[in-house]
């Protein structure tokens, strides 16, 4: 029998899911749109012109222009860079910190276990949506001053979407480690003499990523939306930063003489989240070992 | 079970003061303070400002702060909002009826599409049916709630001219005519949220079905004869709910979130854009208040999740 890796299986079998498989080729055209569309499509992001108020699509502009004549497909290109950078920064934020929390809980029992979990618990309970904003509004004026606008924006939406959607992760990894920590393979490891850091982080932690793995792919759509909440609410990005939700804030007032402007925005989260969430669930059955593909 | 009701009564204790820790810090760790602007203003006097300041108690420890604040929210003074001149314990209760409607409106309607579109769902697995259901469920949670608002304003309102897109107080009939127009203006928020709601129940409850179908008391049920129909609905469906019913109490912190979102969107007079506009206009004591009050109604919910999940389920050991 040919021997196939790991990885190579699971592709395959990934590629069983079909939707997964349409999910995954949008996503790499629009991650490809918006990595080097700016620099095909040469129109600026704040070229006023008052001439072209709320055209709907033309050749000139595909996707119409804004109440300021400013073409709104260049400031998806440029806007949608920020909105998937967020979703991605964001995942690995709440990745870094469910794994370390999930994994310090699994492997030390007792009283830093349950304190940790109390911990996951109570951030469980928390209501997010107006504890962000609060977070956002009590801290961006600062965060503006040290890093300038567009950094510190993204900085502080970064940490504070992350520091919300680390608990799933946690819990997910310490089942893992619980469950995995008394496999042989482990205790063949600690009989050896592998220390704690070395069987945590060379046995138990590569074994315990498959769930891990659908947790964030899932938590990047999360984020995204999480973004264009924010910003939709008038609370994320500044105006001169066109991330989608902003877009989407800025064209709800003239819905009934543009609805182009609102569309295509939504359109592009809709999208963005759908086919990310399509990936999740390919991955999910691709990475679960119990069903038969 | 009584006993087991106040334990779980006792543990929300500790959340609550959990969270009101969170939020008193995160409160406390921000840069300004109600009186920053006054340093900047030079017709106050430094000597008047320093008294101001240690009549409110500004320049005490930060524990001390803490006490300070819990014993005022727990007697009930939970401060005057700059903006609406009112007390904000007066402007919460006038807007929390708004939320908590719409959001009932909507969960019955989410319950209503997920429960038999989930139960046919599992019931013949892979069949057209289910295909198009789940695929419509992942659409319809992948629509995030503020785009659909937007589309649902854009086709029953601009293009239609059905339904108003601005939610009114002012509501000038009286009687049948009242609940009339009520009804029309309540339709787009709430079915907003159910919809989203639906999407992902009907998810939880076609894999939860699909878990309990399986098991063999369901295989013993089918060969003593019953009729499918009483399988599913007596002995599968009973069971598959018992994890549902936890799942839809544990997503209410995401349904808030929702409600805020829609609630800015039609300008739902509730809790929710109430958060944003105090936010939006530096109205702190509103802030912590609205805050505070939903993460009383996310452990409450929670609180009852638990109990359902004791009631429901005898398995569980009422320790």
């Amino acid at each position: 029998m040919r021997s196939v890796s790991p990885a190579a299986e699971t592709w395959r079998r990934f590629l069983r899911h079909k939707l997964a498989v349409a999910g995954l080729l949008v996503l790499v055209v629009m991650v490809l749109m918006v990595a080097f569309g700016p620099f095909l499509w040469r129109l600026s992001i704040n070229d006023i012109d008052f001439t072209a108020r709320l055209k709907t699509p033309t050749l000139a502009h595909p996707l119409g222009t804004d109440d300021l004549g400013q073409d709104i497909f260049a400031r998806m290109l440029y806007g949608g860079r920020i909105s998937l950078a967020v979703g991605l920064a964001a995942m690995l934020m709440a990745m870094i910190v469910g794994v370390t929390v999930g994994a310090v809980a699994g492997i030390s029992r007792g009283p830093v276990d349950a304190a940790l979990m109390w911990l996951t618990d109570l951030f469980l309970s928390l209501p997010q949506l107006p504890l962000l904003l609060i977070l956002i509004y009590l801290f961006r004026e600062a965060l503006k001053a040290a890093f300038g606008p567009e950094i510190g924006v993204f900085i502080l939406i970064v940490v504070v979407i992350g520091c919300f959607r680390w608990m799933p992760v946690a819990r997910l990894v310490r089942a893992q480690f619980f469950s995995l920590r008394e496999k042989e393979f482990v205790e063949a490891a600690r009989a050896l003499g592998a220390s704690v850091p070395r069987q945590v982080v060379r046995h138990i932690l590569p074994n315990s990523l498959g769930p891990v793995i659908v947790a964030g792919t899932i938590d990047v759509a999360a984020a995204i939306i999480a973004e264009s909440t924010l910003s939709f609410l008038g609370l994320g990005f500044p105006p001169d930063i066109p991330t989608w939700g902003r877009i989407l804030f800025d064209s709800k007032e003239y819905l009934d003489i543009a609805p182009h402007w609102a569309l295509f925005p939504g359109t592009a989260i809709f999208l963005a989240v759908l086919c990310i969430n399509f990936v999740g669930d390919g991955l999910r059955d691709a990475l679960d070992p119990r069903k038969v593909l | 079970m009584g006993r087991y009701f106040l334990r779980r009564l006792l543990l929300a204790v500790p959340s609550l003061l959990g969270i009101s820790v969170v939020l008193f810090t995160v409160l406390a760790l921000a840069p300004g303070d109600p009186f920053s602007d006054m340093a900047l203003n030079p017709s106050i006097p430094a000597s008047v400002q320093q008294a101001l300041r240690a009549k409110f108690g500004l320049d005490d420890p930060v524990w001390q702060r803490y006490f300070h604040w819990l014993l005022a929210m727990l007697k009930g003074d939970w401060g005057f909002s700059f903006i609406s001149r009112i007390d904000v314990n007066k402007l919460i209760r006038q807007r929390v009826p708004v939320t908590l409607a719409v959001i009932g409106a909507s969960q019955v309607l989410a319950l209503l599409i997920a429960l038999p579109v989930g139960i046919y769902s599992a019931a013949r697995p892979y069949s057209w049916f289910d295909r198009i259901a789940s695929t419509l469920a992942f659409v319809g949670f992948s629509l995030p709630t503020f785009f659909t608002g937007l589309l649902l304003i854009l086709v029953f309102s601009i293009k239609l001219d059905w339904l108003p897109f601005v939610f009114r107080t002012d509501l000038a009939a009286t009687g049948w005519l009242w609940w009339w127009h009520e009804i029309k203006q309540s339709i787009m928020p709430v079915m907003v949220l159910g919809l989203f709601q639906g999407a992902s129940w009907t998810r939880y409850v076609r894999s939860a079905m699909l878990d309990v179908i399986r098991l063999d008391y369901v295989t013993t049920a089918r060969s003593k004869g019953l009729r499918e129909r009483a399988v599913i609905m007596k002995h599968v469906v009973r069971n598959a709910l018992i994890p549902v019913v936890t799942l839809v109490a544990l997503t209410m912190p995401q349904v808030f979130g929702g409600a805020i979102v829609t609630e800015q969107i039609f300008r739902v007079p509730g809790i929710g854009s109430l958060l944003i506009d105090a936010i939006l206009r530096n109205d702190t004591p509103v802030i912590m208040g609205v805050t505070f009050v939903f993460a009383c109604l996310v452990i409450f919910f929670n609180l009852i999740a638990d109990l359902l999940y004791g009631w429901l389920d005898p398995r569980i050991s009422y320790r």
